[in-house]
């Protein structure tokens, strides 16, 4: 066990060039430790979750908002874009936006897999995120809705003021859920050669034959990623608590 | 748009060949991580509503432990740590020519059970306590009490629940890819090489799932309905 702990501490401070150790793991001029490349996969998992959640607001807000809507053609793509983002599997998605997209809009050749998996994990995430914003919208009695457009409000503004401010409050502790969600999912990124964890731990275990230390160092930084997530979800959470209702700021 | 599309190749020898024998694992390992899942996730639930702070604190700690990995990750873990003696032992030289795939079962099992136990213990809650108490009070045990009158009410309460991670659970089967088990989606991709038209296979594979997911979600949503109902 002894042995195991040196050995992996070893082998994290190993170029991943050649068989250099560098007693303070960090190398510079062009090589790297994979204690280094351990970081650098970090940030990319972190970076495709964040802006995968980006794209997933905007676009579950704005459909969750249209599947409200009396328009019926607005309903209807809301409801079709939902379920045809929710009934494939993320690896699936994930590798027609790689192989098949670039195919049939050859433009987007040039675009690096990381965009691809961003816009992937996004639309994957945004028909949750759909689903819950039409059930906080539902929550809201219909005779605020109302109320609103008897005002003279146009339903834009009805929206803006009145049924929004409520509903994203309502469904925020489950867009929580949904942020750990994406971090884990971007794990899914892999497929299509994002070096982010899951990448860095396969690559870096065959590369060290050191499988478990690799998994591991993983393991760990997803540990901490959702530890921060939930920290940070339950800040902004308190922060729009919704005066009067359950569980809400006073 | 420049998309020459072709389907051609899709034959029904070809589907029952490579396609359907990558479907029946799918499903085989859906059901088992499914019964098997449900059936640990219950005793989990179980050991975190005890009374006992140490079976409190080992399910607790189960559950959140899965619930932080990414299912990829926990893929990984198992195909690592599992030793070939294991598969030998439960399947002899088959075991050991279908590590991936037997594998793959072991961990879809233990890691749903972290999502079911949520549900169940969810379901558990939401069943008055006024029934626990009658069943204590015409003299059953802890066990019977659970087993007659708390688990059924449970367990049927959350019916559409479970069914729906059931059917998370079937599109996340697709991740065995990380392993190389043989399931549908590697069933596709085997076609898309043998006849090199990667593009086209894909689609069909989104297809498909999009339409046994699909059919499933509706018949889930029936279901709901009718259990509503009844309540």
């Amino acid at each position: 066990m002894t042995d195991w702990i040196t050995r992996s501490a070893e082998v994290m401070c190993k170029s991943t060039a050649d068989d250099t150790i560098y007693k303070t793991c960090l190398a510079g001029h062009g090589d790297t430790t994979y204690l280094q490349w351990l970081f650098s996969a970090w940030g990319w998992t972190l970076l495709v979750a964040l802006i995968g959640l980006v794209i997933a607001l905007i676009f579950g807000v704005v459909i969750g908002v249209m599947r409200t809507l009396p328009s019926k053609p607005a309903a209807v793509f809301g409801e079709a874009w939902t379920e045809f983002f929710r009934n494939i599997p993320l690896l699936v998605q994930l590798l027609i936006w790689y192989h098949v997209i670039p195919e049939i809009f050859p433009s987007l050749k040039a675009i690096p897999e990381v965009v691809l998996a961003c816009l992937g994990l996004g639309f994957f995430t945004s028909a949750r995120i759909a689903q819950q914003v039409k059930a906080g919208i539902n929550t809201i009695p219909k005779g605020q809705r109302h109320a609103g457009l008897a005002t003279g409000m146009t339903l834009t503004q009805t929206y803006r003021y009145v049924l929004l401010p409520v509903a994203l409050r309502i469904v925020l502790p489950t867009l929580t859920s949904e942020s750990m969600n994406i971090i884990k999912n971007s794990s899914v990124a892999y497929a299509i050669g994002v070096t982010e964890l899951v990448y860095f731990s396969t690559q870096a275990g065959e590369e060290t034959s050191m499988h478990g230390t690799m998994y591991l160092a993983a393991t760990i930084l997803y540990f901490i990623s959702a530890l921060a997530i939930n920290r940070a979800a339950a800040f902004v959470e308190n922060r729009t608590r919704l005066p009067g209702a359950i569980g809400g700021a006073k | 748009m420049s998309l020459n599309l072709d389907f051609s190749f899709l034959t029904s020898e070809v589907i029952k060949a490579n396609i359907v024998a990558g479907f029946e694992y799918s499903l085989q390992l859906t059901l088992v991580a499914m019964v098997g899942g449900i059936f640990i996730g219950t005793l989990v639930a179980l050991m975190r509503l005890s009374s006992k702070p140490w079976l409190q604190r080992i399910a607790q700690v189960y559950v959140d432990t899965l619930r932080s990995i990414p299912l990829l990750m926990v893929i990984l873990w198992f195909y690592l740590l599992i030793p070939s003696a294991f598969y030998a032992a439960i399947a002899g030289e088959y075991g050991l020519n279908h590590r991936p795939e037997f594998s793959a079962v072991i961990t879809f099992t233990i890691f749903e059970a972290a999502y079911y136990s949520e549900i169940m213990r969810a379901g558990i809650q939401s069943v008055p306590r006024g029934q626990v108490h009658a069943g204590y009070a015409v003299g059953m045990t802890y066990a019977q009490c659970m087993k007659l009158v708390v688990l059924p009410q449970a367990f049927r309460n959350m019916l559409p629940v479970l069914l729906t991670q059931t059917i998370v659970l079937f599109q996340d089967t697709s991740l065995v890819y990380a392993i190389g088990a043989y399931d549908w989606l590697k069933g596709f991709q085997t076609v898309g090489q043998i006849y090199n038209r990667p593009n086209e296979i894909l689609l069909v594979a989104g297809l498909c799932y999009f339409v046994v997911s699909f059919s499933l979600s509706m018949l889930v949503r029936r279901l709901q309905n009718r259990i509503q109902i009844i309540r």
